[in-house]
């Protein structure tokens, strides 16, 4: 009884770690996740099912590139562009891997002068990341733009085997989709980091919590994962 | 049994007023994930060279093994250095990071599973789907 009324902000004793701690954490028919609030459990949750969706987009890609008998295109060639009068390989995408990996760099500096409750920084930096992200959707809208007028379909394209349309589309679309979305839930909540929302437990979506700047560390959660999904998104679709 | 349950509940009353009231006079400000911004500052350096090393595989047209290793660790690294210290896996608890973590692997089994299927696919198309000479 005692132990069903506890609530987050009690601190648990001292548990057992490693694998003991493992089994005492899961036993018993109590809370799994022992300092760890339901808020940061669940995007994490979230974001495990949102791995598998990403890993099957590749793995279907992977399966289409090997079973085909057309040599599939050459990205290192099909994302090359012209600056000057060199040709250089994969430009665009590295220089949009390095803006992906600043954008995550800022958000893990927001979530560290939110836990500080530092607001005006915790904003800016949250606003610096939106930045990045919507630099780097620009680009991708872009890179869309120039493989479509070069004649890429989902269907087709100049240079080889005809699943590379389907694939590159689906898998960076639907990436671009998350930056996008985790765009606007930065904004939302530097918006309402800077209102000081969290100070006054101002009545609203995620602000219910006691004075806690932990959804900053939640959206970093689902930032620093669309950062992550890049890094194999680059590895085995554009290296490969 | 109904003493001891009342006495506990109070207890735990006088327990939250007190947490809740060191929260409110803000004494309390360093709960939750607390490092140094130096940290973040050099994992942001190391990722910036596994990406530049990593684009260097492909300047430089490495091909086969060599290129394929050297991408899948620089892959493997810089995901790493993601989940590990940005995302903040290395300061919680094994309950969850196993719980999170271990999931994820199991994939391989199903992209071992796929190779042999687009092996097998890949055959058949050869065999039958060949332009005849």
């Amino acid at each position: 009884m005692a132990e069903t009324a506890l609530t987050n902000t009690i601190e648990p004793p001292a548990r057992p770690g490693g694998w003991r701690g493992i089994a005492a954490d899961w036993s018993s028919d109590q809370r799994a996740f022992k300092n760890v609030s339901w808020g940061k459990a669940m995007m994490w949750i979230f974001l495990l099912s949102d791995t598998f969706i990403f890993s099957c987009f590749l793995l279907s890609y992977m399966t289409a590139r090997m079973s085909t008998t057309v040599p599939w295109p050459n990205p290192s060639e099909v994302f090359a562009l012209t600056i000057g009068d060199k040709r250089i390989p994969l430009i665009l995408i590295a220089i949009m891997t390095f803006i992906l990996i600043s954008s995550s760099g800022t958000m893990a500096m927001a979530v560290n002068f939110g836990y500080r409750r530092d607001r005006v920084k915790t904003a800016a930096l949250m606003l610096a990341t939106a930045a990045f992200g919507a630099t780097f959707v620009g680009m991708q809208a872009f890179e869309w733009t120039k493989l479509i007028l070069e004649g890429v379909r989902p269907w087709d394209n100049p240079w080889g085997a005809a699943q590379f349309g389907a694939s590159f589309f689906m898998i960076t679309g639907f990436h671009g989709t998350h930056v996008t979305i985790g765009v606007i839930f930065l904004i939302a909540i530097a918006r309402k980091v800077l209102r000081g929302d969290f100070d006054v437990e101002r009545r609203g979506f995620f602000t219910s919590r006691k004075g806690h700047y932990e959804i900053v560390e939640i959206t970093g959660l689902y930032w620093h994962f669309v950062d992550l999904v890049w890094v194999f998104i680059f590895a085995l679709f554009y290296l490969w | 049994m109904t003493n001891f349950a009342v006495h506990l509940e109070a207890q735990q009353h006088s327990l939250q007023a007190q947490v809740h009231d060191t929260l409110a006079s803000g004494t309390v400000h360093t709960t939750g994930q607390q490092h140094p911004i130096k940290l973040y500052l050099v994992v942001w350096g190391w990722l910036f060279v596994l990406s530049t090393c990593s684009y260097l595989v492909d300047y430089f047209g490495l091909h086969g093994h060599l290129r394929w290793s050297l991408i899948l660790l620089f892959m493997v690294l810089k995901a790493g250095l993601i989940v590990a210290v940005f995302m903040h896996m290395a300061w919680e608890r094994l309950a969850l990071a196993y719980a999170i973590l271990l999931p994820p692997v199991l994939v391989l089994v199903f992209v071992a599973i796929m190779m042999f299927e687009s092996d097998y696919t890949h055959l058949l198309r050869v065999i039958f789907f060949a332009p005849v000479t």
